[in-house]
């Protein structure tokens, strides 16, 4: 069975890799914007899983750390553009900065959620970015409810050219993989082994003498950071930024991609944002299509419920697919509950 | 013989209910200290105080010269306390080796450690091993700790605390549970520590007690009613009136 899951994940990342060479043979350039998205998603989902999946902390607040990301890129834009700061949309500049200031945000948030436990942790993580969603829907000057359409991107000079699709999509996928290998390096190393302790049984941890607080709390900065990485080239990527990606429903997405794909393992948010997004777009088609065959009239109005299939299709999963796609993979059905 | 842990005024309260009744107790470095009494008498929140797991309501807890009280439980560990769980408490998914590498771990510095892999460093590993081979688990070091048996998930809870290198152990019933084959051997396994170790053993098993304890303190409702050698125990009016006498039925 494992050889059968090594082979998949293989050729998920190979396919991968392939995405803009194929959308170009074929002349479909908006693959590349779905592959995109996919390789984004998985980056945010992979920054969840490390708190969700290995520490067992559930973040119900994860796209403010997306959206203070993408904010990162749309402000440097915004000076730039209004007020000649040429140096604010300086790549090497935003990429750093969406490492950073989502990273603090989420060691503050993390420093008070963390004392509490189960739902008022899930309600306070919430709360927290819901409060940075209304704080940039009151921020008039950068879009407010609007948004911010970029017409200049994040600028690497020689290094690369993000308005290039392909350029931009192979970024995407770099920063992924190297994400994976952190994430990998992360999670068996000491400090790993005792956020995953931590998870598994945190009062026995405390009674061999680790002060545990501050070790999820550590986790949970560097899950906001890396899911900052996401939001930069999600901002890049849509060529817009907006508060809609700080909302909850986003959260809410996050942490189905790492359940449906498998939590606590390193490729299954990577597989679960894909199944995620390819769902999203192909389940609308698919219902039309079946309407048809079933010969059905008004198959539009099937296409436009796709959602309420969408909801009870990825409660299915979760519920009956013990540990997600990666799960299957692994021989796991079984049910969860 | 100094005192490795003191005890004073000790009192906790539970709403109406005293767990704890103004106790004062001491135990001297290097002995076994057994704690008995019935079902509810205090002898589990009396080691939740000594870790620091719950918060007295008055007294003292001195450890190794220090007043400990206001220590949190980590912290204890760190100077040199460690306990055992009445019920079993290890991390069920890791396998047995990996939960004493992590006891191993919390005493080799801070682990902010983000790149080198755990599983194999010899320095976690080794230790690991040594603790597992002194309670006889050395054999079963790549199942994971839900999976042993009962009495195996109790000599893990041993290998743990032990991989703290502690000044002393606070055993809460450390054969719970077992059958007389396994609570032979979990005897034969704190034989080998007494003399290296403090211990303060709380147990139900009168024959384990007997066979270990240098000293003993009874309590009942909250209150040590007696303290003495495990012959003036046996020989105490009040304490066979008060609990021996119907446990064993000793005549
Ligand atoms: N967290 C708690 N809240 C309320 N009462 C408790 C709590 N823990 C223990 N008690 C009560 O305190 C008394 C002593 O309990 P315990 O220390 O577990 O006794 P022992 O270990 O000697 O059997 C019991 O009456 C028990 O019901
Ligand atoms: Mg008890």
């Amino acid at each position: 069975m494992q050889m059968i899951r090594f082979g998949f994940i293989a050729l998920v990342m190979l396919a991968l890799a392939a995405v803009p060479a194929v959308a170009t043979a074929i002349d479909e350039p908006f693959y590349i914007s779905l592959f995109t998205r996919m390789l984004v998603l998985a980056i945010a989902a992979s920054s969840l899983n490390l708190v969700l999946g290995y520490g067992g902390m559930v973040s119900f607040g994860h796209a403010a750390y997306l959206g203070l990301g993408s904010y990162v890129v749309g402000v440097g834009f915004y000076h730039a553009a209004n007020d000649g700061m040429d140096w604010a949309l300086n790549g090497w500049l935003h990429l750093a900065l969406t490492i950073i200031i989502p990273g603090l945000a989420a060691l503050l948030i993390g420093a008070i959620s963390l004392r509490t436990r189960g739902v008022y942790f899930i309600m306070i993580t919430l709360a927290f970015s819901q409060m940075l969603y209304y704080f940039f829907i009151g921020l008039e000057r950068y879009g407010g409810d609007d948004g911010l359409s970029l017409w200049y991107l994040s600028d690497f000079g020689s290094v690369m050219d993000l308005n290039d699709d392909s350029q931009l999509y192979y970024l995407a996928y770099g920063l992924l993989v190297l994400v994976l290998f952190i994430l990998y390096r992360l999670v068996n190393s000491r400090f790993g082994m005792v956020v995953r302790g931590a998870k598994s049984n945190e009062r026995r941890l405390m009674a061999v003498g680790f002060p545990t607080y501050r070790y999820r709390l550590v986790a949970f900065g560097i899950s906001g950071a890396i899911c900052g990485v996401a939001g930069f080239l999600m901002a890049n990527q849509s060529e817009f930024v907006s508060t809609s990606e700080m909302h909850w429903v986003h959260s809410g997405d996050l942490i189905v991609m790492v359940v449906l794909g498998g939590m606590g393992t390193l490729f299954g948010p990577v597989l679960g944002a894909v199944g995620f997004l390819m769902l999203e777009q192909y389940l609308p088609e698919l219902m039309e299509g079946i309407c048809h065959i079933i010969g059905g009239n008004s198959c539009g109005i099937a296409g436009e419920y796709w959602k309420m299939v969408f909801g009870p299709l990825l409660i299915l999963i979760v519920l009956f697919a013990r540990g997600g796609i990666d799960g299957l993979l692994q021989g796991k059905v079984g049910r969860n509950v | 013989m100094s005192e490795a842990l003191t005890i004073e005024g000790l009192v906790k309260q539970f709403g109406g209910l005293t767990a704890t009744d103004h106790l004062s107790l001491s135990v001297t470095e290097g002995e076994v200290h057994a704690v008995i009494g019935p079902n509810g008498a205090g002898k589990t929140t009396l080691i939740g105080q000594l870790t620091g797991e719950i918060t007295p309501n008055a007294g003292t807890i001195r450890f190794a010269g220090r007043d400990v009280t206001g220590l949190p439980v980590h912290q204890r560990s760190m100077l040199g306390l460690a306990r055992s769980f009445q019920i079993t408490n290890v991390l069920a998914d890791f396998t047995a080796r990996a939960n004493v590498a992590l006891a191993v771990q919390a005493h080799q510095g801070h682990s902010f450690r983000f790149w080198r892999k755990a599983a194999t460093d010899p320095r976690l590993i080794g230790p690991a091993e040594e603790f597992l081979a002194t309670v006889g688990l050395a054999d079963r070091a790549d199942i994971a700790a839900s999976s042993l048996s009962h009495g195996e998930q109790r000599q893990l809870e041993i290998a743990m605390a032990l991989a703290t290198q502690p000044a002393m152990l606070l055993l809460d019933e450390p054969m719970a549970g077992m059958g007389p084959e396994d609570s032979a051997r979990m005897v034969e396994i704190l034989k080998r520590l007494k003399g290296e170790l403090t211990i303060l053993l709380v147990e139900h098993d009168m024959d384990a007690v007997f066979a270990l304890a240098d000293r003993i303190t009874v309590l009942v409702y909250g209150r040590a009613i007696a303290t003495g050698s495990p012959e003036q125990i046996r020989n105490d009016p009040d304490v066979r009136a008060a609990y021996l006498g119907e446990e064993t039925g000793d005549a």
